[in-house]
């Protein structure tokens, strides 16, 4: 029988564009070999751009697909483009980095399309099938990008490590599905969310397979204590990887994340509420500690964002309407600033190699003082002082948990937001106060320096534009809990 | 907006332009902006003057916004104009004008006079709040705001320690006073549920019997309020005790002397007490200390004012001597004779200390009058001004302080009380030592040979026309404010004058009596004031060396009263040391010893130390890495169970 609604492909043509570009785009570039790295880097940039334009144009509301494997409303939509920005910018920073690291292999911006494409499968799955697919879609490339330089050391024990554990947390994440399947009989999230309306206090099995499938989850966004890979991978990794690591699957993870635990398990949220919790302070504590000590700056960026997760948690955990909206308004500003911190990373490089040691750093505003600048920017906002884009961010998950009485939280919230400073302004103490013993090469890196200042901007406008923005978020989260 | 605010508002104005705009209007345009609103201040309160206490039109409060309003206090910005505010008005603007005038010409060598001059206009608007406010809130305002402008003021030469540390002292000890003003302030408000004066005063003869618990002792309640508004009284006005910052002071730039420490900040307890006389008159215990504390004040002051050598110091003293006249004519109940000479004296106390600034500027900055003499035929227009002031101050006939002075010892003799009495023969000492140590100040400066080194002598100038005018003005008070208001302020006109900004209970009014006392406690003041000047005059021009017999002779009475009683040596063995001790017990054992460990140092160690735990457990191994996913895994699984099955 052939149901107009399990065909119709209207809600998937973003991603099957995508990945019909991909399979083109890689037929060329095989064609072409590796000088066509340029043009096909660019060509994935305007695919992303194509798609977000198309998503743009998307009608409102609510359409389910292919059996109910597949969802689009508004909430999708939010997270698909902060994605594709997400990929966007890490790829204009990248171009030229991969050719000076003489990395700049073809495969590079394929494979990121199609971890690209996985997200974007991830966001809108409806079902837990279609939920490990688009996860192992965006998880294989990112194993092969992690290893991209395979002739360093560092680099393939760092594809080797998020491999192997990257397994073992889809090993979790498939036993918790099962173990769901088993006892609520149904894969799909529409009718978990029927099942769990039904009982108040759900079968033990159940929960079980929840915890295990957030445990799946949560490795992806490198909370504690799933978080070990990331130091790891994020200072073995070319950078330009490290970056997208940093930026983009997190978002895709967080926006799962939202939705098995608000839409699919939104009934019970008690159960998951506690896991949760205990989650973010773990990553908050870590995050903020375990910062202090590192001296190269892509591993104090793995701890770094570790914290952040555990800020944005603290949103997910109020399972609250404004929780989540909290959230997405932190995810947002987080993207935006940490690719700004990627692309200066980026632009360190002395001698014709890159350094990534915090004291490379020393006495820059005193000859790179635009740099300076907006490092000291981005360092400010992401240890959230006001006014600048962190703040927001921060006050807005701060004040969810806060109206669900979680004082807990937003206290170690706080708290560990006052450690983590230290090692935000000691960067920026660093920069303006330490004397420069080599100078920094001046980088041409137009595709860098535009992320840099485009997101130091950002960080300073967010608070004349951040009313618009709350306003779609909200829109945005609307459509996921009305469901 | 009535004019009556521009005369606040100007020295505000003035205060903000010069300071915050010195460097763009350059320090010409600076004093002249200041000078040209204050003498416009000047001429407004001279208006108000006339209207308000001369005319005696009904006395006016303009609000100007609300401050404070929470719970049962309510407090706004206001201005009150009653024949008291208007006195100090007139007292304030005016000689703060001359004071303003005579600076230019006086600091025209210092680098900052931009500063100087704005310091100066903000001393003269918090004077201004303190004496124009509705409420006692303000009124602490204004009081705090002359204490910081009088610190600014005498640490202005900040590059001397000696400033630095007089500027310091002035502050600490003001603030032990201030103490007493902020408990005072605070114990009215819980009697009467209200820091406005209109509310406080209506209530007051029903609370004249109030009791006021405290650690389980009982207090009369009014005297308990006064007895800590006198306090704050004696830390700003010098009163014994809390006199020690006031000849230190003296390090100051000598009009910042004239203007503060003499004419208007020192007199800000004699105002508080006054306007406070509603509550005064139902605490005659009070009263009674103020008449002692002031009698005692005037007395030992004069003492040490008669072996002084410094010529700034002096006049200091004199200062603290007739505040205390001030105040004991407070504490028998004869505010307007208080009011009265606090009025007479700020114009011949200013221009004594603008002439000895005069004098000052003339010497090369020399202040010892052993190193001067013979001078007057060199500088004669600062001579007779000083002979003017020093006239007005020992009292004599027809000078201003001799209405006023007088007044005071009729009245405390006429109280009839054992304090009065006592009050009044230490007024007659302190009558005779006044005399004499003027003429002593005037003879050793001016007469005899000069004693100063020949490039001093020959540097030795009038001082220019800017500084000469403004002498001239007080000159004219201090020949004529006595003579011109005395039938105002404490004559047949006084009911009128005052209206209902003094009260005096029928019983205790001293200045009706005193009219009726014998004639020779009149005559006695004069008489010994000028047997002070005769004794001086054999002393310093006929006899000169027997003032050094005399002090060997009576050496230890000498040194005493040299050394200022030994107050200062006194304070720094039974407070400062041990307050010092104690705080470096604080400061060692206490801070550093436990605060730091526990604190900022102990916090910083540990989050270094779990750091480094934490950093630790990233070992690299990827099989530590996959435990500690399982185990994170089963911790959670086991919490989650636990809470199901609980």
């Amino acid at each position: 029988m052939i149901d107009l609604q399990t065909f119709n492909i209207i809600p998937v043509m973003p991603e099957i564009i995508m990945a019909l570009m991909g399979m083109v785009l890689l037929i060329f570039a095989v064609s072409q070999g590796n000088k066509s790295y340029r043009i096909v880097s660019w060509y994935v940039v305007l695919t992303c751009i194509t798609v977000g334009a198309i998503l743009l144009r998307f009608p409102q509301g609510v359409s389910i697909t292919f059996g109910g494997m597949f969802v689009t409303e508004p909430f999708a939509v939010f997270m698909k483009l902060l994605v594709l920005a997400g990929a966007s910018l890490v790829l204009l920073m990248s171009i030229t980095y991969m050719q000076r690291e003489k990395i700049a292999r073809f495969e590079y911006p394929i494979l990121i399309l199609f971890s690209t494409l996985g997200m974007m499968v991830m966001l809108s799955a409806n079902d837990l099938i279609s939920l490990y697919m688009g996860l192992e879609l965006q998880s294989l490339p990112l194993y092969v990008l992690a290893a991209f330089n395979r002739d360093n050391l560092k680099s393939s024990e760092a594809g080797l490590k998020y491999f192997v554990l990257g397994a073992l947390s889809s090993g979790l994440l498939l036993y918790g599905c099962s173990m769901v399947y088993g006892f609520a009989g149904t894969t799909n999230f529409i009718g978990l969310a029927e099942v769990f309306a039904l009982e108040a206090t759900p079968v033990a099995g159940v929960v079980v397979g929840l915890v295990f499938i957030l445990v799946g989850l949560l490795f992806k966004i490198s909370a504690v204590p799933f978080h070990m890979w990331s130091p790891d991978v994020y200072e073995g990794a070319p950078s330009s990887v490290t970056a997208f690591f940093a930026v983009v699957p997190k978002i895709a993870a967080i926006g799962l994340l939202i939705r098995v635990s608000m839409s699919a398990f939104g009934g019970i949220a008690e159960q998951w509420q506690q896991v949760l919790m205990l989650v973010a302070m773990g990553s908050m504590i870590v995050g903020s500690m375990a910062a202090i000590v590192q001296t190269n700056i892509k591993r104090l960026m793995a701890y770094s964002s570790i914290g952040h997760m555990g800020y944005a948690l603290i949103g997910l955990t109020a399972a609250s309407s404004a929780g989540v909206q909290g959230l997405l308004v932190y995810m947002m500003i987080y993207m935006f600033t940490t690719a700004g911190v990627f692309a200066i990373i980026l632009l360190m490089v002395r001698k014709n190699m890159q350094v990534e040691t915090i004291d490379d750093l020393a006495g820059l505003a005193q000859y790179k003082p635009l740099m300076a600048l907006c490092m000291a920017v981005l360092m400010f906002s992401m240890a959230g002082i006001p006014p600048l884009a962190g703040f927001f961010g921060k006050l807005f998950v701060f004040q969810a948990a806060m109206a669900e009485g979680m004082y807990t939280l937003a206290i170690v919230g706080v708290l560990t937001s006052v450690i983590a400073a230290y090692y935000y302004l000691r960067i920026i103490k660093v920069m303006y106060f330490d004397s420069a013993t080599e100078q920094l090469d001046n980088v041409e890196d137009s595709g860098s320096n535009f992320v840099m200042r485009a997101s130091a901007f950002f960080a300073v406008v967010f608070i004349t534009i951040a009313w618009p923005i709350v306003e779609a978020i909200h829109y945005a989260v609307d459509s996921l809990l009305f469901l | 907006m009535q004019i009556e605010v521009l005369a606040i508002g100007l020295p505000l104005l003035g205060a903000i332009i010069a300071g915050l705009f010195g460097r763009s209007i350059t320090d010409r345009g600076a004093q002249f902006i200041t000078c040209l609103f204050m003498i416009v201040a000047a001429l407004i309160s001279m208006k108000i003057f006339r209207d308000v206490a001369i005319l005696g039109n009904d006395s006016v409060t303009i609000e100007l916004f609300k401050w404070i309003s929470s719970g049962t206090l309510d407090v706004a910005w206001s201005l009150r104009f009653d024949a008291l505010s208007a006195v100090m008005l007139f007292v304030v603007n005016v000689v703060s004008a001359s004071v303003h005038i005579y600076s230019v010409g006086y600091m025209s060598h210092d680098k900052c006079k931009a500063r100087f001059m704005s310091y100066l206009s903000l001393f003269t608007f918090a004077m201004l709040m303190l004496v124009t406010s509705d409420n006692l809130l303000q009124l602490f305002f204004g009081w705090e705001g002359v204490g910081l402008a009088s610190y600014l003021l005498i640490g202005f030469w900040n590059h001397k320690p000696s400033a630095n540390k007089a500027a310091i002292k002035a502050f600490i000890v003001n603030r032990v006073g201030d103490f007493g003003l902020a408990l005072g302030i605070m114990t009215i408000f819980v009697i009467f549920g209200s820091i406005q004066f209109d509310a406080i005063f209506s209530a007051a003869g029903d609370a004249s019997n109030a009791s006021f618990l405290f650690l389980g002792y009982e207090f009369h309640a009014l005297s308990l309020a006064c007895g800590l508004l006198f306090i704050g009284a004696m830390g700003k006005s010098a009163q014994l005790g809390l006199h020690t910052w006031l000849p230190d002071a003296m390090e100051g730039p000598t009009p910042v002397s004239a203007l503060i420490h003499a004419a208007t900040m020192v007199t800000a307890g004699v105002f508080l007490v006054a306007r406070m006389s509603p509550l005064f008159e139902y605490a005659p215990m009070v009263q009674m200390a103020v008449t002692v504390v002031g009698a005692l004040t005037a007395l030992i002051a004069a003492t040490i004012a008669v072996t002084q050598f410094d010529i700034k110091r002096v006049i200091a003293y004199s200062t603290m001597s007739q505040l205390g006249y001030m105040f004991f004519a407070l504490g028998v109940s004869a505010y307007g004779a208080a009011m009265f000479h606090l009025f007479t004296h700020a114009f011949f106390k200013a221009l004594l200390f603008l002439g000895a600034g005069s004098v000052i500027h003339a010497m090369s900055d020399e202040q010892d009058m052993r190193k001067m003499g013979g001078i007057w035929k060199k500088i004669p227009m600062t001579y007779i001004m000083m002979w003017i002031g020093n006239l007005a101050l020992a009292g004599l006939p027809w000078f201003a302080g001799y209405y006023s002075k007088d007044l005071i010892l009729e009245a405390a003799f006429a109280d009839h009380s054992w304090f009065g009495e006592f009050a009044f023969w230490c007024g007659i000492t302190a009558a005779f030592l006044t005399a004499f140590y003027s003429w002593r100040l005037l003879f050793m400066t001016f007469h005899g040979k000069s004693r100063a080194d020949d490039k001093v002598i020959a540097h030795i100038h009038e001082s220019p026309l800017v500084m000469q005018i403004p002498l001239a003005a007080l000159a004219t008070g201090a020949l004529f404010a006595g003579v011109a208001f005395a039938p105002y302020f404490i004559g047949e006109h006084r009911i009128d004058f005052w209206q209902n900004s003094l009260f005096v209970l029928e019983h205790n009014d001293t200045i009706e009596a005193a009219h009726h006392a014998p004639s020779w406690v009149a005559q006695m003041p004069v008489f010994v004031a000028i047997i002070g000047i005769f004794l001086a005059y054999i002393l310093y021009v006929v006899a000169k060396t027997i003032p050094t017999h005399i002090a060997k002779i009576f050496s230890p009475i000498h040194s005493l009263f040299f050394n200022k009683w030994y107050f200062d040596e006194i304070y720094d063995a039974l407070i400062v040391r041990p307050l010092i001790a104690l705080g470096r017990v604080f400061w060692k054992r206490g801070d550093e010893g436990v605060i730091d460990p526990l604190g900022p140092d102990g916090v910083s160690a540990t989050v270094n130390v779990s750091s480094k735990t934490v950093g630790r457990m990233e070992t690299g191994y990827i099989y530590h890495y996959a435990f500690a996913m399982l185990i994170g895994v089963v911790a959670l699984l086991t919490l989650y169970l636990f809470k199901f099955y609980w």
